[in-house]
């Protein structure tokens, strides 16, 4: 680890001064991306400000149609959230499927989104449920946010807030772990909602993507088998000493039936 | 009233002594000790797997914060870091034995050799110093794998190992094997990997030198199974530091599984550095450095052919074996395939007669060497894969053709054609006992039950031995082992009665401190708490061999019994005089010598007070004191043996492999603590698991370490090893005095050909006669997948 300043401001707004006044100053949030990234010396941020003594980004709520989760918001808590179990119980099952014990007891909903890892679980039920990201300075579709490998549309010095889950008909999640890390080797959240249907795919490419046709098989016929036809190029597949791009194209589908089965 | 006393001898499971303070966090292990005025290093760690060093500028480096010192290969000129066997090549001439510098002299050899120690008042400071060196690297080609190295043309990695080849060895009758195979009904042949493994003890390695000018007295705390060896490499081929100013200490250790073995080259810096600036150094591995520098394990290549006659007896094998030493000799690199996995070649069958041939390779990877079961687990996977395949071939059921070709029980001591001479087993009721309690023949009804989810089911079985209890001296001296492979144990009785023991052994989580003290509770009749384990100092302990190879029990329990035999003779003594009896006359008899036919007796502590408090003494015949050595030299190896059974269930649709339950019941002789032989043969069986489904070093062609880290590199967790059930079936040693085997390797060496011949059962009608560990999800998925599109075309 390099040597920084560390700062706890204690609102949204102290946050957003400290990172605009600074390009390499970096918010932590649960640090567990950011903490072994510093301690193998892969970042090297001037100063570090950590978000937890900010009261307003914590917490869960049901805001009419909607789930609102802060961005601090831990893995564990919204895994156990009365809630988000009773309006979204995929939401609460991919959040208890996170890492470990340990990790799931410090990352958060802020981080994990904000990062955008590939093979990160939440940014597939981000865009499969529509939600709506709640920055610092503005409001940003689940279409426009995640925008390549650990690329969003965040700006420096921008923070993510919230993210607005609109309350779905249906919803499910499956995934293959990879056997190493048990991140997300390949993953599908099928979601309806409001008579819509989308289909997010992690893990298995360079950033998490809609799948268009199983979204149109879908919408024609909510059923494991309408999905158990729609064959996923391999063309853009990820490819490492863990699985071929054609294995994890094959994955898609049988994530996504499983996750069409666990909507029911 | 007194409590009532609890058993805690030969047979009974007590807990182990030592868990409190693991289970507390207060164990001590190296990198918890810090000695005054100590400095950290840094290892700075070559990038690439083979470059030339033009140059090495550390002045800006050396200008850094709490720099102290910062050595490269031209200031540490020493001795090189010595193989512990020579293997003779098949005509005779000696292996090729380049040297391994412990800093790298003007080459680097794989991704993860040494360059440079920076030493700084703090670790991060050294770390910052470290980034500053600046290395002139010209990049030379590299040979990570074995077919690249051996490869026309293939870059050279050693000058004085023409062709990359360290030797080229056999053993067997070559004509005598030809002939069997020409009068062979059926020839099977098959060619298989033994894939590499990493390590990854729990404790990363760390070391710490600390010199005392005024003496002239080096200190080393290790991460090591066995310091005095760690002492006599060090310093009678390294740094020429004679023994009695060396002391080597391996404090609580945690994980070894073979790797703390060898002696590696930080140990000798820091001990060398920390004379040069009288100062103590500490460095601790990270996980970074542990994944490429740590000796790595397995990695042969081996073609195998069977003959056979009509009723499938075996009538010959012959073994081809390619295996990768990595960069440089690691300490008992050498003897890994050779005499410790092709003299396993028999197993427990009667073949007539086996050739092995083994070629050794440098490539530019880790060193690599022993690791858990060192050699017997490639051997056996080899045999017990090569049986199951036979069985297919000729349509000999695969339990009944191990049952025509096992060893019977009536024929121990049993000579094979490969060295070793069995004294024995039965494995007979070790297969009957494991095909009931693994319902064998339940299994088609779970198969089908499984077929009607969707799912795959396999059942996979082996039969195995293992030769452990490391070594008879002699014979290992006669196959080129360059030491003494007997153990120490010294009982040191108290004036009140309270004992230490000092074994040459090391427990590094074996349980030792327990199951040791056990032995001493059972003969002398004292309980447990009145027993301590010293062992891990040479300062403490008398020179010993350390912990490997299933060994502790079998060679250092054995020195142990040798003492208290020699403790117990001079108390009888002792109590002779104080009853006024004849020696002959006093029995002993857990903690009570008496007269023998009479009601005169004397209490254990009365014996040990007298002993140091010789008032009434025969001081003329025996000397004072109740302190005993013996050593043990092992008559000849142990032959722990058993069945593995698992039985798994892939899911097609993703190839993952669940394993569903796995029995063992092995043959690891007396069992003293029945609680510890169950977790040793557990963690084995853990092991063996990960090696068949999860575990895989790999290397690009360029020899960068993709599976460098547990993001890439897969340790089995608890949900991939299923249900264990473990049992244990004795037949006693017929050599040594307790009667054991040892169990530590038994999990790791049975096991893994038990499930890759369960995926390959489950695989059956896809057409498969092998699958290459690990049996990842992936590669069984494409399996399926091309097996499913043959069928569709
Ligand atoms: C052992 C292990 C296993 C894991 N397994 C999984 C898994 O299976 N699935 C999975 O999805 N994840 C997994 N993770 C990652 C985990 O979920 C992390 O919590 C997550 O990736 C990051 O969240 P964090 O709160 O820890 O963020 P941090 O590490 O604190 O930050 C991550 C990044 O986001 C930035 N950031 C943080 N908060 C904000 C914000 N509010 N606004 C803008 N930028 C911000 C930081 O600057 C940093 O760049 C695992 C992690 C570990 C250590």
């Amino acid at each position: 680890m390099y040597d920084f300043e560390y700062h706890k401001p204690t609102s949204v707004a102290d946050a957003v001064k400290i990172l605009s006044a600074d390009s390499d100053a970096r918010p932590i949030s649960g640090g567990q991306t950011l903490l072994p990234a510093l301690k193998h010396r892969l970042n090297k941020p001037t100063s570090v400000v950590d978000l937890s003594g900010i009261a307003e980004l914590k917490g869960i709520k049901r805001d009419g149609d909607k789930i609102v989760i802060g961005a601090m918001t831990r893995h564990a808590d919204v895994a156990n959230s009365a809630e988000v179990k009773a309006a979204i119980p995929a939401l609460a099952q991919l959040a208890g499927s996170i890492g470990d014990n340990q990790v799931r007891n410090r990352g958060t909903i802020g981080g994990s989104v904000s990062n955008n890892d590939p093979a990160a679980d939440y940014p597939s039920a981000v865009l499969a449920l529509n939600a709506t990201i709640v920055t610092s300075k503005r409001r940003i579709a689940a279409d426009d946010f995640f925008q390549g490998m650990f690329t969003t549309a965040l700006d420096a010095g921008e923070l993510l807030v919230a993210v607005e889950f609109p309350v779905p008909e249906k919803a499910g999640y499956a995934k293959m772990k990879n056997p190493a890390s048990r991140y997300v080797m390949a993953g599908a959240f099928v979601a309806k909602t409001g008579g819509q249907v989308r289909v997010a795919i992690n893990g298995a490419a360079a950033c998490v993507f809609r799948q268009a046709e199983m979204e149109k098989a879908l919408a024609a016929s909510w059923s494991p088998a309408a999905v158990a036809g729609v064959v996923q190029p391999a063309d853009d597949m990820n490819s490492d000493i863990h699985g071929s791009a054609e294995y994890r194209a094959h994955l898609v589908t049988v994530m996504a039936k499983r996750a069409v089965a666990a909507a029911g | 009233m007194n409590a009532p006393v609890v058993f805690e001898g030969i047979g009974a499971s007590p807990k182990r002594k030592e868990d409190l303070r693991f289970l507390s966090g207060r164990g001590n292990y190296t990198d918890d000790i810090n000695r005054p005025n100590q400095t950290y290093a840094v290892m700075l760690r070559s990038p690439h797997a083979h470059a030339a060093i033009r140059g090495i500028n550390t002045a800006a480096a050396a200008a850094m914060p709490g720099v102290v010192a910062i050595y490269t290969g031209g200031d540490m000129v020493v001795g090189s870091l010595p193989c512990g066997w020579l293997i003779h090549n098949k005509d005779g001439s000696p292996m090729n034995e380049p040297g391994h510098p412990p800093l790298a002299q003007g080459k680097v050899r794989h991704v993860g050799d040494i360059v440079a120690v920076v030493i700084a008042e703090t670790r991060p400071q050294a770390r910052d110093a470290a980034e500053a060196i600046a290395v002139d690297y010209e990049v030379l080609p590299a040979a990570t794998s074995m077919a690249a190295a051996l490869a026309a043309g293939a870059p050279l990695l050693h000058e004085g190992a023409p062709g990359n080849v360290c030797y080229d060895w056999h053993i067997g009758d070559l004509a005598v094997n030809q002939a069997a195979f020409a009068q062979a009904k059926h020839v099977v042949e098959f060619e298989l990997v033994n894939n590499r493994l990493i390590p990854n003890a729990m404790e990363p390695r760390a070391a710490i030198g600390d010199y005392d000018r005024t003496t002239d007295q080096h200190t080393l705390y290790t991460t090591s199974q066995n310091p005095h060896v760690i002492r006599l490499l060090m310093g009678a081929f390294v740094l020429q530091i004679p023994e009695h100013k060396l002391r080597v200490v391996a404090p609580d250790v945690g994980g070894g599984f073979g790797s703390k073995i060898f002696h590696y080259a930080e140990e000798a810096i820091v001990t060398w550095a920390a004379a040069r600036i009288n100062r103590p150094i500490k460095w601790t591995a990270d996980r970074t450095e542990s994944f490429m520098s740590d000796a790595h394990g397995r990695d042969h290549v081996t073609k195998a052919k069977l003959a056979m006659d009509e009723q499938g007896k075996f009538l010959g094998l012959h073994v081809s074996t390619t295996a990768n030493m990595g960069a440089y000799l690691s300490t008992f690199a050498t003897s890994v395939p050779t005499y410790l996995s092709a003299t396993l070649l028999a197993g427990v069958y009667t073949t007539p007669t086996i050739y092995a041939e083994v070629k050794a390779v440098f490539t530019n990877t880790v060193p690599v060497d022993a690791y858990r079961g060192a050699g017997r687990p490639e051997a056996t996977f080899l045999l017990e894969r090569l049986v199951d395949i036979a069985a297919k071939q000729t349509g000999i059921d695969k339990l009944e053709l191990r049952r025509r070709n096992f060893i019977p029980a009536d024929a121990f001591p049993y000579q094979t054609p490969v060295a070793l001479q069995y004294d024995s087993g039965d494995y007979q009721s070790t297969l009957a006992q494991a095909l009931k309690t693994a319902d064998w023949d339940g299994f088609e009804a779970r198969r089908k039950a499984a077929a009607a989810q969707g799912k795959l089911r396999g059942i996979g079985i082996s039969t195995y031995i293992e030769a452990c209890g490391i070594a008879p001296s002699a014979v290992a001296g006669a196959l080129g082992a360059r030491a003494g492979l007997y153990e120490v144990g010294a009982i040191r009785v108290h004036p009140t009665g309270s004992v230490s023991v000092l074994t040459g052994t090391h427990s590094h989580g074996q349980g030792h401190e327990t199951t040791l003290a056990q032995l001493v509770t059972d003969r002398f009749g004292i309980p447990l708490s009145q027993v301590d384990i010293v062992h891990g100092d040479t300062d403490r302990v008398p020179f010993g061999m350390g912990t490997y190879g299933s060994r502790s029990l079998a060679v250092g329990g054995s020195a142990m019994v040798k003492a208290m035999d020699k403790i117990v003779l001079k108390a009888r003594r002792i109590a002779a005089h104080l009853m006024e009896a004849s020696v002959d006359d006093v029995e002993f008899d857990r903690g009570t010598f008496r007269v023998a036919g009479t009601d005169k007796t004397k209490a254990w502590g009365e014996i040990a007070l007298t002993a140091y408090v010789p008032h009434n003494y025969p001081i003329e015949e025996i000397e004072p004191g109740l302190d005993e050595t013996a050593f043990y030299d092992p008559k000849n190896f142990t032959y722990p043996g058993g069945c593995h059974i698992c039985e798994v269930e892939i899911d097609p649709d993703t190839g993952h492999t669940t394993v569903i339950n796995f029995t063992a019941v092995d043959d690891v002789g007396r069992v003293i603590n029945p609680m510890i032989v169950e977790g040793q043969v557990q963690g084995g069986i853990a092991q063996g698991i990960g090696q068949a489904l999860l575990e895989t070093c790999s290397y690009d062609a360029d020899g960068q370490l993709l599976s460098g880290s547990f993001m890439d590199y897969t340790m089995p967790r608890a949900d991939d090893v299923g249900t264990l059930s473990v049992a244990t079936h004795e037949t006693l040693c017929t050599h040594n005095p307790l009667g054991v085997k040892g169990c530590g390797e038994v999990g790791a060496i049975g096991s893994p050909p038990a499930v890759i011949n369960a995926v390959v059962d489950a695989l059956r009608d896809y057409g498969v006669t092998h699958v290459e560990m690990p049996a990842t999800p992936a590669k069984l998925w494409h399996i399926i997948n091309s097996g499913r599109r043959a069928a569709a075309e």
